[in-house]
């Protein structure tokens, strides 16, 4: 079981955050301009990495806040947490 | 009672306190301190079980957690436990055990018969020999299924207590023999907050084993100074009896806290286990290691057993199993053993070592006390029918001698408990040494010491536990040691053991047991490996190798070293199979702690749930809650209690408690921006004090919940959702906040609890409720809000109706929800009111094809599906929209909602009942594949109605209007005409108010 340092909480275990899917897949902003297969995409395509994996949680039994999480899908090292709408740190690998 | 085996002295057992117990109904006795098998050594029986699949008679082969052999079924009734290690069972006054996987009895078991068939069983029989002819498989299968299993499960309920327990620490050890206490001891002086978990009653490890010395004492007064100095720290806790059984990702271990209490108290309050969920910063696993068994024809005979647990039973229990002992190995350590019993007083035959030498001082040791030590010496074959009494060695190519014996100790040497370490990902080494798996890089922050990590002495254990409590203290911040002081200790060098010769076997002769617990033999190896299963995950499955109780903890090592040596690659090529949690069989009690029974979940009640209570009413869960089903008169049945309330809302007034819709407060300057964008119907027209029906959906178009929400003012809106779908919609709400739009100026706030909420219904409702508000209600239109007081209640009065009929929905705080019900009911005493359910009020609900989501929707249904196409508005964004545009959301044969009504008014459909085109013999041609048109969702018999009604989704089903279609029903065809999902008033249609 993960532990997850929640930014606003601190570090908390797993089973009080709900998985969030991939972070960084933004809503088109005309999303009724795509064809099919650009909004299939959207919102069914994700990236499945073995490694560095940029993903979204959230502090359901805490905070109840949105936060992205850098972890690395193998080892299940977490190399950061940061804010959502802001970009993975440098230093996270 | 005598115990023959039990010497005159010594052991860790308290021979003042004699404990009697049975094993298949004869009484023995034996001594506090002892577990159930060194109890039954003690009393010299050796014949404990029957194996698996031939049903051979086994006797106890170790004395830890790697028993494959003596698995008892332990207590009765409800608190029987089946196959229990009688190697770890403590003994207790009055214990109850039974052998299992034998009939009649242990010595003339029926089942036996299968070692003479083994021909017929060999590995992967049930593939192959009872194939043909296949329609007999099901018989062959339930016969199969009856020989095999080990002991019964309890049929009742398990009365036993258990709890659960979550710990912090910063260096967690992981046992408690030398080298974890070596580690506790230098975590524990550095200052670190420390917690040791060992799976035995007293610490010690392999040295309550052995008779070793530490700085010149006995190494148990070592021990002893450890605990005291150990227990003095504040920071360091010991966990007893405590087997950690799980290693998961960032140092989170789980373990099982056996507590002591006598099981004769059954009854007792105290709890059986306690789960440990502890997270670490560091780890150092100080596991030990497992002695391997060696490979020989009939290796598996009562009396022929490990010879360190042999040791340490003698050194441990004060217990000699045997008294004319062969000892057969392929390391100095078992000279140990010949020198331990011969010190006892036991008759060692001789000492068969494999190795072509045996020069080292141990085995010197025991050549000066005139013990015979052959090397080369083989095993060829035991004798012995319930008990091992000769054993033939051949020493290179010469004669085979049998010797006479009653016990036979055999050693190939120790195999790492890498277990932990495996589940914790870190990476396992081959050691050509040992011949073994040793822990390599760590994925986690985890270090190993002591003979996990093959270390070959004790002094090199204590070196490498003192090391590693340090550096872990270290990391974690605690550094205040400086130098750390390894007590010394006085112990011979010993020779390298042959690990090459412990698994390969002899050609020819008996069976030769790779894995004890699932009769597993070196001819099964070769087979899977001649077969083609030659890698080590095909290997298990195919022989089941490593798949028992025991999983595979003495025997799997063997088997693919052979495996290995057949294919004539590297050990570490063929790898080992996952290691998994747990390490050792674990109780459902234990998982489930005290979540069970009402604390399974927590229950949520209504305000009025008493009322309802008092009223008769039976209860139905939506999700946690406790809602009111139907209102049974005394005599009444279900179907007439529901017509009568269905009657009483159409032709007068009824009430229902509607408190557990959930119900959000949304609040803003966005607000009204952001519920537009949340529902597919159109919110930025809605005036404040008015409410609408709102549709949700997912971003694949899908519904996903529904309610009516209310503009209570210009940037303050009430939304409320199903019942079941409160947290999850919340949960959207607050996602699409925080991480899509962020910008938008809008707050969500649950308030499903805080208010209790009446629904009122029936043409009599507002003469009921006029009078008892000061809320105008004539001046109400159809789906609007009032705020102002109702029986002197603050309120919010709505306007809506779920049943189609003229309603109210009255909300208020929900402290005054029982006052606000009682007093409704006595207002409405004259216009007959009658409250009712859940039940009525779906049949109602249906009466108007109002949709209930999770009913009517299962994640495939578009609202256009659902026929709600007027709700999707075009001039705007909102969540799903572009996915209702996709062709697939567009295609006209998706299945759609329709009323369905059933040829005979009397029948009422089940709701899941499949739907079909055309007519079809299902008697003639049961098997042959029908076209499914789709299915009912909901059915009722409607008491408005005077008929059945249900609503069903079909393919196409909108342009199908008027069509019949069949239902297959108890071996019938139903005849049902697909109409307009609405069966009463479709003309005075008013969508939820």
């Amino acid at each position: 079981m993960l532990r997850i340092a929640c930014p606003w909480c601190g570090p908390r275990a797993e089973i009080e955050f709900s998985y969030g899917g991939e972070a960084h897949i933004a809503l088109p902003e005309a999303a009724d301009a795509l064809d099919d297969a650009a909004w299939a995409q959207y919102l069914f395509m994700r990236t499945n990495p073995k490694g560095r994996h940029l993903e979204r949680w959230v502090h359901t039994h805490g905070c109840r806040r949105w936060f992205n999480v850098v972890r690395d899908t193998a080892s299940e090292r977490i190399a950061a947490v940061y804010q959502p709408g802001a970009e993975p740190p440098e230093d996270a690998r | 009672m005598s115990q023959p085996n039990r010497t005159a002295a010594g052991g860790r057992i308290d021979r003042e306190r004699p404990l009697s117990f049975r094993f298949d109904g004869r009484h023995y006795v034996g001594h506090a301190g002892d577990t159930l098998a060194s109890a039954l050594l003690a009393n010299d029986v050796h014949l404990v079980a029957r194996s698996f699949k031939y049903h051979r008679p086994r006797g106890i082969l170790s004395m830890g957690v790697e028993e494959p052999n003596a698995l008892v079924q332990l207590g009765q009734g409800a608190y029987t436990t089946p196959n229990m290690r009688a190697t770890q069972v403590e003994l207790y006054q009055g214990l109850s055990a039974q052998s299992q996987n034998r009939w009649p009895s242990l010595s003339t078991d029926v089942g036996a018969i299968n070692d003479r068939l083994s021909a017929l069983l060999p590995a992967g029989f049930y593939y192959k020999t009872f194939m043909w002819p296949a329609a007999l498989w099901m018989r062959y299968e339930r016969g199969i299924r009856r020989m095999a299993g080990l002991g019964h499960a309890p049929r009742e309920p398990d009365p036993d207590r258990y709890e659960r327990m979550h710990a912090h620490c910063d260096v967690l050890v992981v046992g408690a023999g030398p080298a974890g206490l070596a580690a506790a001891l230098a975590a524990g002086r550095a200052g670190a907050r420390v917690i040791v978990a060992d799976d035995q009653c007293e610490a010690g490890g392999q040295l309550l084993a052995e008779r070793f010395e530490i700085a010149g004492r006995p190494a148990l007064a070592w021990v002893g100074a450890t605990l005291a100095e150990l227990q003095a720290l504040p920071e360091v806790r010991l966990l007893r009896r405590t087997a950690i059984n799980a290693y998961y990702d960032h140092n989170f271990l789980v373990g099982c806290e056996q507590l002591p209490g006598e099981r004769a108290k059954e009854l007792s309050t105290v709890p059986r286990q306690r789960l440990w969920k502890i997270r670490a910063r560091e780890v150092v696993l100080a596991t030990g290691a497992i002695e391997r068994p060696l490979v020989f024809p009939d290796n598996d005979r009562p009396g022929i057993m490990l010879a360190a647990s042999v040791r340490g039973y003698l050194n441990r229990y004060g217990v000699k199993p045997g008294t004319r002992v062969v000892i057969a190995t392929a390391a100095d350590d078992a000279y140990r053993t010949a020198l331990d019993l011969a010190g006892a007083g036991a008759s060692i035959v001789a000492v068969a070592d494999l190795r072509a030498q045996a020069a080292g001082y141990l085995p010197q040791q025991v050549r000066s006390r005139g013990i015979e030590v052959l090397t080369g010496a083989r095993i060829v074959g035991t004798e012995g029918r319930m008990r091992v009494d000769a054993v033939r060695v051949q020493t290179g190519a010469s004669r085979v001698r049998a010797l006479a014996c009653d016990l036979l100790a055999m050693c190939g040497g120790w195999m790492p408990s890498v277990h932990l370490f495996s589940q914790s990902r870190g990476k396992l080494e081959f050691d050509a040494g040992l011949g073994a798996f040793v822990p390599g890089a760590a994925t986690q922050a985890v270090t190993c010491a002591g003979m996990v990590r093959g270390a070959p002495s004790l002094r090199e254990a204590l070196a490498q536990g003192f090391q590693a409590g340090a550096a872990a203290a270290a990391r974690c911040g605690f550094d205040r040691i400086a130098k750390i002081e390894c007590p010394p200790t006085l112990e011979p060098e010993e020779t390298p053991i042959d690990a090459s010769c412990a698994f390969r076997g002899t050609p020819g002769g008996g069976k030769q047991f790779v894995d004890w617990h699932n009769d597993v033999t070196v001819a099964d190896v070769r087979l899977a490996a001649r077969e083609g299963y030659d890698g080590i995950e095909h290997l298990k499955r195919y022989t089941t190798a490593g798949m028992g109780v025991d999983q595979g903890k003495t025997g799997n090592l063997n088997a693919l070293a052979l495996l290995a040596e057949l294919r004539g690659v590297p050990v570490l090529e063929i790898g080992t199979t996952t290691f998994r949690p747990p390490y050792q069989p674990l109780a459902f009690g234990a998982i489930a702690g005290a979540d069970s029974g009402a604390l399974f979940d927590p229950v949520r009640r209504t305000p009025m749930h008493g009322w309802h209570e008092r009223h008769g009413a039976l209860f139905e869960d939506v999700g946690q809650w406790k809602r009111p089903w139907y209102y049974p008169r005394p005599a009444e049945s279900m179907r007439q209690a529901v017509d009568r309330e269905c009657l009483a809302v159409r032709a007068a007034l009824g009430i229902l408690d509607a408190s557990t819709l959930g119900k959000i407060d949304i609040q803003g300057p966005d607000a009204t921006e952001f519920i537009d964008r949340i529902y597919c119907n159109s919110f930025r027209t809605l005036a404040p004090g008015r409410c609408r029906y709102g549709l949700m959906l997912r971003q694949d178009g899908m519904v996903f919940d529904d309610g009516v929400s209310a503009r209570l003012s210009e940037h303050h809106y009430l939304m409320s959702t199903t019942t079941g779908g409160a947290a999850r919609v919340l949960a959207w709400l607050e996602e699409w906040l925080q991480t899509e739009w962020p910008r938008l100026r809008v707050y969500c706030t649950s308030v499903s609890e805080q208010y209790a909420q009446v629904a009122i219904a029936g043409p009599r409702c507002a003469d009921m409720l006029a009078p008892l508000t000061d809320v105008k209600l004539d001046a109400m239109p159809p789906m609007s809000v009032r705020e102002g007081s109702v029986a002197g209640i603050p309120a919010r009065v709505f306007r809506i109706s779920f049943s189609g009929a003229p309603g109210y929905e009255i909300a208020v705080a929900a402290g005054r929800g029982v006052e606000l019900w009682t007093t409704l009911m006595g207002a409405g005493e004259r216009f007959g009111i009658t409250p009712y359910g859940t039940e009525a009020m779906h049949v109602l609900r249906a009466e108007k094809g109002f949709i209930i989501v999770g009913q009517e929707t299962d994640g495939t249904v578009t609202p256009l599906d659902l026929g709600l196409d007027r709700m999707v508005a075009a001039d705007k964004f909102f969540i799903g929209k572009r996915s209702l545009a996709r062709a697939d959301a567009r295609r006209t044969d998706r299945k759609q909602l329709v009323g369905l009504l059933t040829e005979s008014p009397q029948t009422v459909l089940p709701e899941g009942t499949q739907l079909i085109l055309e007519p079809h013999d299902f008697a003639a041609a049961p098997r042959s594949p029908v076209a499914m048109a789709g299915h009912v969702t909901s059915s009722y018999y409607s008491a408005n109605c005077g008929r059945s009604i249900a609503l069903a989704l079909v393919k196409a089903g909108i342009s199908r209007l008027g069509e019949t279609l069949y239902a297959p029903l108890d071996g019938q065809l139903v005849k049902v005409t697909l109409t307009a999902p609405c069966f009463l008033d479709a003309q005075a249609q008013v969508r939820r108010g």
